[in-house]
């Protein structure tokens, strides 16, 4: 039986982890990869990186992460942030990212999802979309959530799909940091409605929320930062607990 | 020992470079390569491929000399060879993504997309699956029935002769998941990807 994974994801500006794991016994709390060698060493279902370094030219830093990374840790590698071309996922691709999660770039110019998943094929081409809801829609919002598209996120849903995409990564820009839960509503309707796995994001505060986003949200995967971050949960736990509650899960 | 990681350029083949070169360490001389002449000098050969079948059995074909060189190796040298997911795939006759297409027909049998009973079922069949292991095989050495083993497909592989079949995996209907013919082995699955478990059988393989 497939598994539901949990997926934590780590935020790297500059080459260094921004919100980190506080773990005392680590040497160098802002390094990635050795953040992500705890995550995958805990059981990790896959690792995330965020890169959110703003300025061009630190930007190749992420590549060299990505390396290190894919060195020591042996499960899928998603890689997202700033990745504006196909060869912006060629460099990712080449340097060891398993998965590249793409988002402004994917509204502006859906070619790019098409382009890139015919040619390195739809397993590595997530696309990542920020949804706020606006009466009884969401919208789509593009540059790390500061532009409102204004595309529906339901109808976004199925045209990435249309165009290649092998996963979906949703964020539900309402609940993202607030920690009172995933939007269920969102992630369910856009779940039902594409044939692609989806993977919940935004809003995670408690164990239970990753329970509602895989039973409720019907997501196939759930991502979250802070609670393992902060050491509020390990993934063990976390894994543990979805088990107790009769989700299937990698232990 | 040396074994030759094929690039035929078919996708993203760092992932399987890095989990080679984790467990064989210094033990092994590790190329990854399309030049012929390294490859017939080579003791065994890594065959991975990403993206649809259509597209690496092209990719392999660009290369002149490369589907006889692996023949060659294969089916007349007997040497061990290991295919991974679309590396395996490729193993049969015909695979039928995108539009039919000639396999290199190793192990008879045919490639076609995985049934998502109206959508029941996801696809790509992306995540962690346990493995159903129907025949033991020592690539599977220390490897325990259930296994949880990475996944990413939406096609599989049908082979006729139901007796190279190794492992399955269930995902709408027991998806064959690891095969083995002599010297001929493939999983459908990522061991380069599949944390310690998936190393174990990189391991078993260095060690055939």
């Amino acid at each position: 039986m497939l598994k539901n994974r949990i997926i934590p994801c780590l935020d790297v500006k500059n080459g260094r982890v921004v919100k980190g794991i506080n773990f005392v016994d680590l040497k160098d709390a802002g390094d990635p990869v050795e953040q992500a060698k705890i995550y995958s060493d805990g059981g990790a279902d896959e690792i995330c990186f965020l890169d959110i370094t703003a300025s061009n030219e630190n930007r190749d830093t992420i590549y060299d992460v990505v390396k290190e990374t894919s060195k020591k840790c042996f499960v899928p590698l998603t890689v997202g942030g700033g990745v504006r071309s196909v060869e912006d996922i060629n460099k990712l691709l080449s340097c060891g990212a398993d998965k590249v999660s793409i988002n402004t770039a994917a509204v502006q110019n859906a070619e790019v999802v098409l382009e890139s998943s015919k040619k390195f094929g739809s397993q590595c081409i997530v696309v990542a979309i920020d949804a706020k809801k606006n009466g009884n829609k969401w919208e789509v919002f593009t540059h790390g959530g500061r532009n409102n598209s204004e595309i529906d996120a339901l109808e976004f849903s199925k045209k990435m799909e249309n165009s290649g995409a092998g996963e979906l990564l949703v964020t539900s820009m309402d609940r993202d940091g607030t920690q009172v839960g995933y939007d269920i509503d969102l992630m369910s309707k856009i779940s039902s409605i594409v044939n692609i796995p989806v993977i919940a994001s935004g809003g995670v505060g408690n164990l239970d929320h990753l329970v509602d986003g895989i039973k409720l949200g019907k997501a196939s995967a759930v991502l979250a930062a802070s609670i393992f971050h902060y050491g509020k949960y390990s993934v063990k736990e976390a894994k543990e607990y979805l088990d107790s509650k009769g989700i299937p899960v990698r232990i | 020992m040396k074994i030759t990681i094929v690039d035929y350029k078919s996708g993203n083949i760092s992932s399987v470079i890095n989990s080679f070169k984790e467990v064989a360490k210094d033990k092994v001389n590790l190329e990854v390569t399309s030049d012929l002449n390294k490859i017939k000098s080579s003791d065994k050969i890594v065959l991975p491929g990403q993206g649809s079948f259509k597209s690496c059995v092209d990719a392999l074909n660009k290369i002149n000399g490369l589907a006889d060189t692996l023949n060659d190796f294969t089916i007349n040298k007997k040497k061990p060879l290991l295919g991974i997911c679309v590396g395996l795939q490729m193993f049969a006759d015909t695979g039928y993504e995108e539009i039919e297409t000639k396999g290199l027909g190793w192990i008879s049998g045919k490639v076609s997309k995985i049934n998502n009973q109206n959508g029941k079922y996801k696809l790509p069949h992306i995540g962690w699956n346990q493995i159903s292991i129907v025949k033991g095989s020592r690539i599977f050495k220390d490897i325990e029935n259930n296994a949880h083993m990475y996944f990413v497909h939406s096609f599989e592989f049908i082979p006729k002769d139901k007796n190279v079949i190794l492992a399955t995996t269930d995902y709408s209907s027991n998806i064959v998941c690891a095969v083995e013919k002599e010297n001929i082995f493939g999983t459908q699955f990522h061991p380069e990807k599949s944390d310690k478990i998936g190393l174990q059988i990189i391991d078993n393989f260095i060690k055939l």
